[in-house]
């Protein structure tokens, strides 16, 4: 019980300043690739932005609107943040010698808990949206709900294809599967379809509709403020964090280190995938403009679903032929 | 439709252009520690210019003041007493303020001035929290006495003063030498004021 606990607050630590920075370095390349500086002002390089940011969110005035559900309109930042967090009691980060993952909980049925949660996570957007109280939010938060279930469903499609080649639902047997081929070569469509999905399902650009800041202000956290704004923004940098986990764990091998190069620890290739599929978000949210409501819709609905369904078909029949 | 949805060779020109603007050199002055260099002429804050002998250019004449499109300066003038004499002339500025939240920094005062005693500087930065403190008097805006003469802006080699910090290399038509040289305007100038200069 007691190590569960220092697991836990030890992890927690690692995400809340693996967002600090991720925030911190989204905004330098950004910067970067439109030819600014970025945050250079705090500390040598930006460094003690995370810090000053943190300082300004807590010290902000925290509104709520007359027309606002005051009960649910402050338990929706919570839920948000309570679910980015719950999925890293799954998440393995690493293996001991003897198999036994780097993780709180080994779940053999990982990846159903991980869409569970991941599930109960737009509550935090739909409901916020719907108790401000006011048009933008809850025209963000009818988008993101709407955006969820499209993509949920080919994203979930798209695990289906891994589980079938690996044979089980724990996060730790899949890795351990991927030892001889990683997941992203026979399954490609599948990555591909996940890559985009995820990108949607933590609402970023070019799938930020939810937020959508051109056209619906701030989208579901308009009327946010603070904390309670900055529990939202927490929650955002994590889950992303988080689908980039689940993508180094599902299609790149987790700890499984690349042409046989063991001399490096697991952690650190693991590490090195979750980064550079984190830099892949930022680096795409600096390129693509946002789509239009209609076409994400068509695209979910009309061109990733089949997709991923013949990718499924696809999987089953070669899975049964072996 | 089906076309735009499946255009993946744009999405990835789009990827590989901002991928490689990120090692592009940025054009970014950091203004405050770094400032910007200015064109040789350019009109800042005026100064009251002085003699070598510590006396100052102006005459109290008020030609500046009428000169001026936008009413900022005010001048009061007052007769020299033969024994303290703060100008060589006839009379000096007994007052001399120029409001600069007023003034558009054309420069007329200075082409309307027959001592060159008043002149525009480069220096830009006067930024405050009071409206009062843009009212210049004589106190701010003349030469102190021990800090020369002050320069004429045909004199000036560059266009920001060294003591406002560390300047910015920068190419482009802004490059103060090539613009200096280029225009030979302070060359010009300075032998047609030749018969003023002191």
């Amino acid at each position: 019980m007691l190590i569960v606990l220092v697991k836990s607050a030890i992890l927690l630590l690692v995400v809340l300043t693996t967002f600090a920075y991720a925030m911190l370095f989204e905004r330098k390349i950004m910067g970067w690739m439109q030819l600014r500086p970025g945050p250079n002002r705090v500390g040598p390089w930006g460094l003690l932005q995370p810090a000053a940011d943190a300082a300004k969110l807590i010290l902000k005035e925290d509104l709520t609107p007359k027309t606002a559900d005051p009960l649910i309109y402050r338990l929706a930042p919570f839920i948000s943040l309570l679910t980015a967090f719950a999925v890293y009691a799954i998440v393995p980060f690493g293996a001991n010698g003897d198999g036994s993952p780097w993780a709180i909980g080994d779940v053999n049925a990982g990846i159903l808990f991980l869409m569970a949660i991941s599930s109960i996570g737009v509550y935090g957007i739909s409901l916020g949206g719907w108790a401000s109280g006011s048009k933008f939010p809850l025209l963000g938060a009818v988008r993101g709900t709407a955006q969820m279930i499209s993509y949920e469903l080919s994203m979930s499609l798209s695990f289906v294809g891994v589980l079938m080649l690996a044979g089980t639902t724990s996060l730790t047997g899949i890795v351990n599967a991927q030892e001889r081929v990683w997941f992203f070569i026979p399954q490609a469509l599948g990555f591909i379809i996940y890559v985009i999905t995820a990108v949607a399902e933590t609402n970023r650009t070019p799938f930020d509709l939810v937020e959508a800041e051109t056209e619906l202000v701030g989208g579901f956290h308009t009327e946010y403020s603070g904390l309670r704004f900055g529990s939202f923004f927490i929650a955002e940098y994590v889950n992303m964090l988080t689908v980039s986990c689940i993508a180094s764990l599902l299609f790149l091998g987790g700890w499984n280190a690349p042409f046989g190069l063991t001399m490096i620890p697991g952690i650190l290739w693991f590490v090195l995938k979750v980064g550079a599929f984190m830099f892949f978000y930022m680096w795409l949210r600096a390129t693509l403009p946002r789509f239009r409501y209609d076409r994400l819709m068509t695209f979910g609905w009309k061109v990733l679903l089949p997709i991923a369904t013949l990718n499924l078909v696809a999987t089953a029949a070669w899975v049964a032929l072996h | 439709m089906r076309k735009h949805l499946f255009n993946v060779g744009a999405i990835l020109q789009g990827l590989g252009i901002t991928f490689k603007y990120m090692f592009v050199r940025r054009p970014t002055i950091e203004y405050p520690s770094i400032k910007k260099q200015h064109a040789p002429r350019f009109h800042g804050l005026h100064e009251l210019r002085r003699y070598a002998d510590g006396k100052e250019r102006c005459i109290g004449c008020e030609l500046c003041s009428s000169a001026c499109p936008a009413n900022a300066i005010t001048v009061i003038g007052a007769e020299n007493a033969p024994d303290a004499r703060v100008s060589p002339g006839e009379r000096h500025a007994a007052s001399y303020e120029i409001d600069e939240l007023r003034c558009i920094f054309c420069g007329l005062c200075e082409e309307a001035c027959p001592t060159d005693a008043i002149v525009l500087t480069p220096r830009f930065e006067m930024a405050d929290y009071r409206r009062g403190a843009f009212v210049y008097s004589k106190d701010r805006l003349l030469v102190p006495s021990d800090a020369g003469v002050g320069t004429p802006p045909d004199e000036r080699p560059n266009g920001i003063p060294a003591d406002l910090g560390r300047v910015a290399e920068v190419k482009s038509t802004m490059n103060v030498d090539r613009g200096y040289s280029a225009t030979h305007r302070g060359e010009v100038l300075k032998t047609e004021r030749k018969g003023l200069a002191g």
